[in-house]
């Protein structure tokens, strides 16, 4: 790894993606990580603290402890967020918290994400694809997969298992949607997360009158949290399994039309499908970005990161470190992508990654295996991406096939 | 090779159960980290040393010819 000249010019993160190149980290990234894969960098709201975008600098980041993830420690580092510092985390709110408070949650939480639990949904997960796929055939060519199959599938089985009926996904999926954006006004994401938790709110009361066997009945049942951390937590949960594997599984379906040999590689042999995924969740890395705040000096590759100043971690730049993984601009459904950081790394890495792996091994192989002959049903430059949310992959993706 | 699992920093991510299993598991009511076989066979060796390297913390300890490494 070289190291910066100390008097090298801090940089501003990239944001914008090639022309022609949905599937690439933004123009910039790959040039910074060769040359400075921990940089300095100025931040929107002036700050210079750090830019992370090798992948031995963004895991020892996310792997050390003196690095906080506290929200009201951080720099926001995207171009119109909110001026001065940000509020601390909502209560239940896992992603904003430090050890103590965020080992209390995690532990009521992991036991119900253990990789046997999400292997045995399989079956249940095969049926509710297969449901999908039959309505699909029945919308006929020219559907949007996002709307009929990407974005259904994760919101039933997170609904399932966190016990929210599906039923009212009307009033939690927009919330979930503008709090996701990084655009959305402070107003609005403040509107979002109220009309969410007004949600939960009528949940968690329901579940503490009757409580019931799913996630956050048993909760609700066994555990000390209060009824604020109960209907944060359950809002949060609910957010986070929405539009994250939703995403991978529309992306991945376009990467795979794009790359017609990989797709093929997977369709004619469904043991592939695991190791697909890794290397998938690598490629794409649809969680794209994530910040931590050092609470004291430390060096990080040869430099001093100072108590307070914020790194910006680049995931997806990570991911395509050649130095970690060979032809990392290759989508390579072949090669060993473990150690990726698509779920991240750390105490903060992904609770639900073994549902989202079995989700997603489910899901692509279906779909390819359905319809053969599926391919994009406009040219692939006007797919609209999600530039601009906090996870990437793509608004709509218009599909068409040849019916018999 | 003595592998050695710390309850206390394992955060249950399962990275260790899917990367070796028949060496790691996850209990099934907490989602800790279950050592199966602390001194596995040599045909495990290369998935054990990944499993402790993507541990995400740092809960997987490897020690070979006594010299203790971690990830």
């Amino acid at each position: 790894m070289q190291h910066e000249p100390t008097h090298a010019a801090p940089v501003t993160l990239p944001t914008g993606r090639a022309a022609g190149c949905p599937f690439d980290p933004p123009a910039g990234l790959a040039q910074l990580r060769e040359e400075r894969p921990l940089a300095r960098m100025t931040y929107p709201d002036g700050h210079v603290g750090w830019l992370a975008t090798g992948h031995a600098a963004v895991r020892f980041v996310l792997g050390d402890p003196r690095f906080s993830s506290r929200y009201e420690l951080m720099h926001y580092p995207f171009p119109g967020g909110p001026e001065g510092p940000l509020p601390p985390a909502p209560v239940g709110d896992m992603t904003g918290m430090d050890a103590p408070e965020h080992t209390r949650l995690r532990r009521l939480l992991m036991g119900r994400f253990t990789v046997r639990r999400m292997r045995q949904l399989t079956d249940w997960v095969r049926e509710i694809t297969a449901e999908h796929l039959d309505a699909l055939e029945r919308r006929g060519p020219g559907t949007d997969l996002v709307e009929a199959y990407a974005r259904p599938i994760p919101a039933l089985v997170i609904c399932e298992l966190l016990g929210v009926p599906y039923a009212d996904r009307g009033r939690f999926q927009d919330h979930a949607h503008t709090l996701m954006s990084m655009e959305a006004a402070p107003e609005d994401r403040h509107a979002a997360m109220n009309g969410l938790l007004e949600y939960m709110a009528e949940l968690v009361a329901a579940k503490r009158a009757a409580p019931c066997d799913d996630l956050l009945g048993d909760l609700a049942r066994e555990s000390d949290l209060t009824d604020e951390e109960l209907v944060g937590l359950g809002g949060f949960l609910l957010a986070a399994g929405l539009d994250t594997t939703a995403n991978m599984i529309a992306h991945g379906t376009f990467a795979l039309l794009s790359n017609p040999a990989q797709a093929e590689a997977l369709r004619d042999d469904p043991e592939l499908a695991p190791q697909a995924v890794e290397e998938l969740m690598r490629y794409l890395t649809v969680a794209h970005t994530s910040v931590r705040t050092a609470l004291e000096d430390v060096e990080v590759g040869g430099q001093v990161v100072r108590a307070g100043e914020s790194v910006t971690v680049s995931l997806e730049a990570a991911n395509r470190d050649p130095e970690r993984f060979p032809d990392p601009d290759v989508l390579d459904l072949h090669r060993r992508a473990t150690g990726h950081l698509g779920f991240g790394h750390g105490i903060h890495q992904c609770l639900g990654q073994q549902l989202a792996r079995v989700e997603l091994a489910v899901a692509l192989p279906a779909l390819l295996t359905r319809f053969p002959a599926l391919r994009l049903d406009t040219p692939a430059d006007e797919v609209p991406l999600r530039t601009g949310m906090n996870i990437y992959g793509v608004h709509r993706l218009p599909v068409t096939w040849d019916e018999d | 090779m003595d592998v050695r699992v710390d309850r206390d920093r394992c955060l249950g991510a399962g990275m260790c159960a899917l990367t070796a299993p028949g060496v790691f598991d996850q209990d099934q009511d907490q989602g800790l980290v279950v050592l199966l076989d602390p001194h596995p066979p040599e045909d495990r060796h290369a998935a054990v040393r990944l499993a402790a390297g993507v541990c995400p913390a740092s809960a997987v300890t490897v020690a070979e010819h006594g010299r203790p490494t971690t990830a």
